[in-house]
């Protein structure tokens, strides 16, 4: 199976590992990622305004880019999938934007959101399976008590995203059963770790990321995993606790077999 | 009334499609705000205030750049009024107008450090500046 894949700014630059990890895990597990000539940035952050037009533009091209190659579109990045798949909502949902879009573009064929939006962890539960993939993993992380951080982007808002319970998620959790870890529960793992706000004023993302690395080391995680690059910064940057964050593909590469990973040893 | 301020209601009310009068004043969404002890007016104010037409203080708040965008408050409102979306609106009706950008590209340089996502700066400057 190959899919579109919609890489991002950020991981063609300080989230390489990201980037990297997922697609020499895709070859592996049976699929491929083709990445989307010419894409251009998401933007970051889904643009709020009902009357914002040329910041959904860039989301728009990715979208029907995949649509023309008759291919579903994937993205690894939280902060890209949050955007692109609001902005597919919005050209299925909202008449006025779609038609401003579509007015602006001049497609040879106008674009009404038919392109479907899959994150890499929904490929994993959905198409490949978490029980096919325990039994691809050559190295588990077997005792490793992990801690999914979800932050913010990926799971909502919960009726567009529709990935999981956006309150009580469990697909992070199921990932790391499946590679042969022990997911660690904790109540900040679905908060913010601080965003954007890291840039202007730095000491409001620590106390944000502080509140949400306390809760996890108090239930005993001993690294956490996330889908979103300015998450593992702001974690990173704040952790006093001496716990890792690393992406998810990270430790997927890792249990594949398929890459070292600086610090952590597998479970065997 | 002045109609000049109920204008500026309007004009919020469109850009964010909200409807203010849905609000029940339960709190929730303050009660799950990430930084709602670092905002001079808490989200529920935010609904509250534009709802009174009281529209020149959250005009003038340095609380429109302390929002995180997280969507706790539009995901947790019981009555969906989506209080995010009303501070983005009034966030916008500053920006949008010249000159009054929060963030411009050269304030950025002295304010990154080596390990900062390119994910931090487009976030900042799209939610910053028009």
């Amino acid at each position: 199976m190959t899919y579109s894949y919609f890489p991002g700014c950020t991981l063609k630059n300080k989230a390489k590992e990201l980037d990297e990890c997922a697609r020499l895990s895709s070859e592996c597990l049976g699929f491929t990622l083709q990445e989307l000539p010419q894409w251009q940035c998401c933007g970051g952050v889904y643009p709020l305004g009902k009357d914002e037009i040329a910041t959904k533009l860039s989301s728009v091209r990715a979208l029907v880019a995949a649509r023309d190659a008759k291919q579903d579109l994937v993205t690894v990045c939280s902060a890209c999938h949050n955007v692109i798949k609001q902005v597919n909502n919005d050209m299925q949902s909202d008449k006025d934007i779609a038609l401003k879009v579509n007015n602006y573009l001049q497609l040879d064929q106008p674009y009404s959101g038919e392109t479907r939006v899959y994150h890499y962890l929904e490929i994993l539960r959905d198409k490949v399976g978490f029980d096919t993939l325990a039994k691809l993993v050559r190295e588990p992380f077997t005792g490793k008590k992990i801690g999914a951080y979800y932050g913010c982007l990926l799971l909502r808002p919960s009726k567009v995203m529709r990935m999981d319970n956006s309150e009580n998620p469990r697909i992070i959790e199921d990932f790391i059963r499946a590679i042969g870890g022990e997911p660690v529960v904790y109540a900040m793992r679905n908060e913010c770790c601080g965003g954007y706000v890291t840039l202007e004023d730095p000491q409001s993302a620590k106390i944000r990321s502080g509140k949400v690395l306390f809760c996890a080391k108090d239930q005993g995680a001993e690294l956490l995993v996330t889908a979103c690059p300015l998450c593992q910064y702001n974690l990173q940057k704040n952790d006093d606790y001496g716990i890792p964050i690393y992406y998810f593909t990270q430790l997927l590469a890792r249990a594949l077999g398929l890459r070292e990973l600086k610090g952590v040893p597998d479970g065997r | 009334m002045d109609d000049n301020r109920i204008e500026e209601r309007e004009e919020i009310e469109r850009i964010s499609g909200v409807d203010v009068r849905k609000c029940m004043r339960c709190g929730k969404c303050t009660a799950t705000c990430p930084c709602y002890d670092e905002m001079e007016y808490h989200p529920h104010q935010f609904v509250c205030m534009v709802e009174k037409d009281e529209i020149e203080p959250l005009l003038k708040s340095k609380s429109l750049y302390k929002c995180l965008s997280c969507f706790a408050c539009v995901e947790r409102c019981p009555r969906q009024v989506e209080p995010g979306k009303l501070v983005e609106a009034v966030r916008l009706m500053v920006i949008r107008q010249q000159g009054r950008n929060h963030l411009n590209p050269d304030m950025i340089v002295k304010k990154l450090d080596d390990r900062m996502p390119q994910q931090a700066l487009v976030s900042a400057l799209r939610k910053y500046s028009k």
